[in-house]
């Protein structure tokens, strides 16, 4: 480590600044749509590289602390920038500098809010976010989580019009309450009853086992609720539809990293011990919330809501990770624990760029088509080339098909959960290996989920007439996904390189590091733990699968030269077929639908035969929504409903409340 | 002798007042609620006047000063001219009958004395017995309000509390600090003219200053 410079943090504090100088101008040129759109979008996501570089910078050095005099007297706001804050300001600005630009040439004119406004939020959500993870003290954190929450309602409410989008931003409002609350309860609980609430002092606190874990059981809870875990996941599928695409991505790739972050922040920084039990209940949690998410996202027939359900799903891949690695440091495991760690990191950071491509990919189709409906759409990779290639890098590395990103994090994560034998717990010996059996099923159905994702869109005949007018990406649409694309590429690419980053921040958590032993055959090959154990090579995967894609095209083109005939995609060779006829999303996800059907309550309206003009219609709804949600819902109801009886309308009633209230007190408490 | 003058006719005034609001509690017309809410004043004025010689306190002339404008003069003026504009020559209704009220006014009497006793007790001011007057005042012109149906007398109700709590402070501390005086002697003003224009507002929206049709406004 070199030594600690002021730099990074001065930087990244700059760029925050400059953010919220955007979103003023935006506010004051709220009606010049080129201005906001052709220049201050794009300067936001120059300011979002700078801050990504910062923080690149600041990966290897010592911590820097830095006090503002701003916040209330006496309180003032303490900012730190350490490994761990690094890495996810990393993350936030390599994704938010791809969304900004692609920004720049999304937003419309007359599409609900105004571009000024909605250049306001969403660089106030910036510079909240980044906030957010500079934060060293309880009082910023929540002031910064808070703003982050209510600029990206504003920004999920963009068409405010519908009804049914005020409803989600509604729903999402109010689980981000419950969970802000919850966050807060959990800094209450750490301070230890000293009343200094910077992190600091919570490093420091020492807590009995109780209030230790109840500390976590809050975070869980409270971060679980913005990142979407079971059972608080709800408002995610509706949230993410509703809001502009580039908002969806944001908020999917990286808004629920920071709740990743402030759980990792929580359990391995401030609290100074960990429970093996938190780690079962994580695992257990985030396996379930990737399985429930995964099977949710099979039937879905809005590409952005399977999106939603999908990132439900990487999110509990994630958080299983993280439970993985309490379980391990609870043991004493410390390697093995770096090895979850940079699994679950290694995951986030993966995530947050095929995910963002994804949101982004689908907003581009949304705009050129007006469709969100996977039942209308087909065969854009005609009229769309460029977005249906980026958008195949995506969905494959989604699938996590070697030799793009995805498919190293989850195969990291493999590798640490056959090392649970080594467990000396005898239960977890044999609990871990059917959770690993449980992520196997996730990870595969993910695949299956981005065929039809992928195939339904891009793929086949046009269902509609209209699709034949779609258009492919301007210019600033392509550079933001380019950027996304090449960077699950490289992430994909050279594993050993990224983990080396990554073990700053696991020494800083866990005091190992993977590098000496990953990178231990050379920069080619990634060996996680021993060269005899496992290793990976996605560069020679790519060598191979070039290798062979190209002699099999040469040798086609040797053979069958000449003699190329065109025929409609799936014709299956019937003679008469129309677009209608094509295998349809609910089609495809139907064999999911009937494994899994305990787990969705399924509404189906069928035609008669002798229906005229028939319409098929299902809709498949979440169970934890009756047996969850609306319980509660009814009990807040009438317990509301005792207090309402105080509220008559009469002024004299309220008159003699004060009036009673004031004669106890002079007889009681005198 | 046992009491010197000057704290006799201290507990005389204090005795008036107690009287003015009891009047007030009873009393039917609008006219003379405003009259007597004058008088209440004047009361106040002459016995803060008296408090001022005797003690010596200096700032307790300009407070008597300021209650004579604004308490005297002023706010019944303003709101003679309210009634005049508003047009409103009815009866005050009582929600519970004057008998009742009454009866229950008693009770806060004696309530008010009991709780003052021990306050009294320990202070050692020339008025010190004149302390459950003014609480009583306070809690009957709370009474007051919560008994009338129409908005005015509220309204009157609230400033003569006012007056209640202004008697109380020059009893038991020989007044409060002069910033904290002119504070409050601004915002019954304040409060007055906006209650006026409420008035009006609600007439608009209702036909009729009763407080009974605002019960439609809840939830």
């Amino acid at each position: 480590m070199s030594q600690a410079g002021p730099l990074p943090i001065g930087i990244i504090l700059g760029v925050i600044v400059f953010w919220l100088g955007i979103a003023l101008v935006g506010l004051a040129a709220q009606r010049r749509f080129r201005l906001v759109s052709q220049v201050l979008f794009p300067l936001g996501g120059a300011g979002a590289l700078v801050l990504a570089g910062a923080a690149f910078a600041a990966l290897g050095q010592a911590p820097a602390s830095l006090v503002l005099p701003l916040g209330l007297p006496d309180l003032p706001f303490h900012l730190r920038l350490d490994a761990l804050s690094a890495f996810f300001l990393v993350l936030l600005g390599g994704t938010s500098f791809a969304i900004s630009i692609f920004s720049a040439g999304y937003f419309r004119q007359a599409e609900g809010t105004p571009p000024g406004l909605l250049c306001l939020q969403y660089h106030m959500f910036l510079a909240s976010m980044a906030g957010v993870l500079l934060a060293d003290d309880a009082y910023l954190f929540m002031v910064a989580w808070e703003t982050m929450a209510l600029s990206s309602y504003f920004l999920v409410t963009t068409n405010h019009r519908i009804p049914e989008i005020r409803w989600a931003g509604f729903l999402y409002l109010l689980i981000a309450h419950v969970g802000a609350i919850a966050i807060l309860l959990c800094f209450g609980a750490m301070q230890g009853f000293q009343g200094d609430y910077t992190f600091a002092a919570m490093r420091q606190a020492h807590l009995s086992g109780f209030w230790a874990s109840v500390t976590f059981l809050l975070a869980l809870f409270g971060f679980g609720a913005k990142a979407g875990l079971l059972p608080v996941h709800v408002w995610l599928p509706e949230a993410h539809p509703a809001a502009p695409s580039p908002v969806s991505a944001m908020m999917s790739g990286v808004m629920l990293k920071t709740a990743v972050y402030g759980l990792l922040r929580v359990t391995f920084d401030l609290l100074d011990t960990q429970l093996w039990w938190w780690g079962v209940l994580a695992l257990g949690l985030g396996l379930i919330t990737a399985l429930y998410g995964v099977m949710f996202a099979a039937v879905q027939a809005d590409m952005k809501r399977l999106l939603a359900y999908s990132s439900v799903e990487n999110i509990g891949i994630i958080v299983a990770g993280v439970g993985l690695a309490i379980v391990f440091r609870a043991y004493g495991m410390n390697t093995l624990s770096a090895l979850a760690m940079t699994a679950a990191l290694y995951h986030c950071l993966n995530h947050a760029f095929f995910k963002s491509l994804l949101f982004l990919a689908t907003g581009h189709v949304l705009h050129a088509t007006g469709e969100r409906n996977l039942g209308k759409l087909g065969g854009l990779i005609h009229r769309m080339p460029w977005v249906a290639i980026i958008a195949l890098v995506g969905t494959l590395a989604i699938a996590s098909l070697p030799p793009l990103n995805g498919f190293v994090s989850e195969w990291l994560l493999l590798q640490a959960f056959l090392f649970s034998p080594d467990l000396p717990n005898p239960y977890l010996h044999m609990l871990i290996p059917s959770a690993a059996g449980a992520l196997v099923l996730a990870a595969a159905l993910a695949g299956y989920v981005m065929v039809k994702f992928y195939g339904v869109i891009f793929l086949g005949r046009p269902r509609e007439d209209k699709l034949a007018q779609a258009h492919d990406a301007g210019n600033w649409e392509k550079a933001g996904l380019l950027w996304l694309a090449a960077g699950c590429l490289l992430l994909g690419i050279f594993p050993v390189y990224v983990i080396a980053q990554l073990d700053f921040v696991t020494v800083d958590l866990i005091g190992r590091a993977l590098g000496d032993t990953a990178g231990k055959t050379g920069w080619l090959f990634l060996t996680p733990v021993a060269p005899e154990r496992a290793s990976y090579s996605p560069l020679l995967f790519l060598v191979v699968i070039a290798v062979g894609v190209g002699f099999t095209y040469w040798m086609v083109r040797m053979f069958y030269h000449g003699r190329l005939r065109r025929g409609d995609p799936w014709d299956c060779g019937y003679p008469a077929q129309t677009p209608r006829m094509q295998d349809t999303a609910e089609g495809f996800g139907q064999p999911i639908r009937q494994i899994f059907e305990p787990f969705f309550v399924i509404e189906r309206e069928l035609p008669t035969p002798f229906d005229g003009a028939p319409r098929y219609r299902m809709t498949t709804r979440d169970r934890l929504w009756h047996w969850v949600y609306l319980p509660v819902a009814r009990l807040a109801e009438r317990m509301t409903s005792l207090v309402a009886v105080l509220q008559q309308g009469r002024i004299h009633v309220y008159l003699m409340y004060s009036f009673g209230t004031l004669l106890l007190l002079l007889l009681f408490a005198r | 002798m046992g009491i010197p003058v000057t704290s006799q006719m201290i507990n005389i005034l204090a005795s008036l007042m107690l009287l003015i609001a009891f009047a007030m509690l009873s009393q039917r017309r609008i006219i003379s609620l405003i009259n007597l809410f004058a008088w209440q004043g004047a009361v106040l004025v002459a016995s803060t006047l008296i408090v001022a010689g005797t003690t010596g306190q200096e700032h307790l002339f300009y407070s008597a000063l300021i209650t004579l404008v604004l308490k005297v003069i002023l706010l019944p003026w303003i709101l003679h001219r309210l009634i005049r504009r508003l047009n409103v020559k009815w009866d005050v209704e009582t929600l519970i009958n004057i008998p009742t009220t009454m009866l229950a006014g008693l009770l806060l009497v004696i309530v008010a004395f009991n709780l003052a006793l021990p306050i009294s007790e320990m202070a050692s001011t020339v008025t010190r017995s004149t302390l459950g007057i003014a609480m009583a005042c306070v809690l009957l012109s709370f009474l007051m309000m919560i008994t009338r149906s129409k908005a005015v007398p509220q309204v009157i109700g609230f400033l003569s509390m006012e007056n209640g709590l202004f008697f109380a402070a020059t009893s038991a501390t020989y007044g409060m600090p002069m910033v904290v005086e002119l504070g409050i002697a601004l915002d019954v003003l304040v409060g007055t003219l906006i209650f006026a224009i409420f008035f009006f507002q609600i007439r608009q929206t209702f036909d009729s200053l009763d407080l009974k049709h605002m019960e439609k406004l809840k939830e």
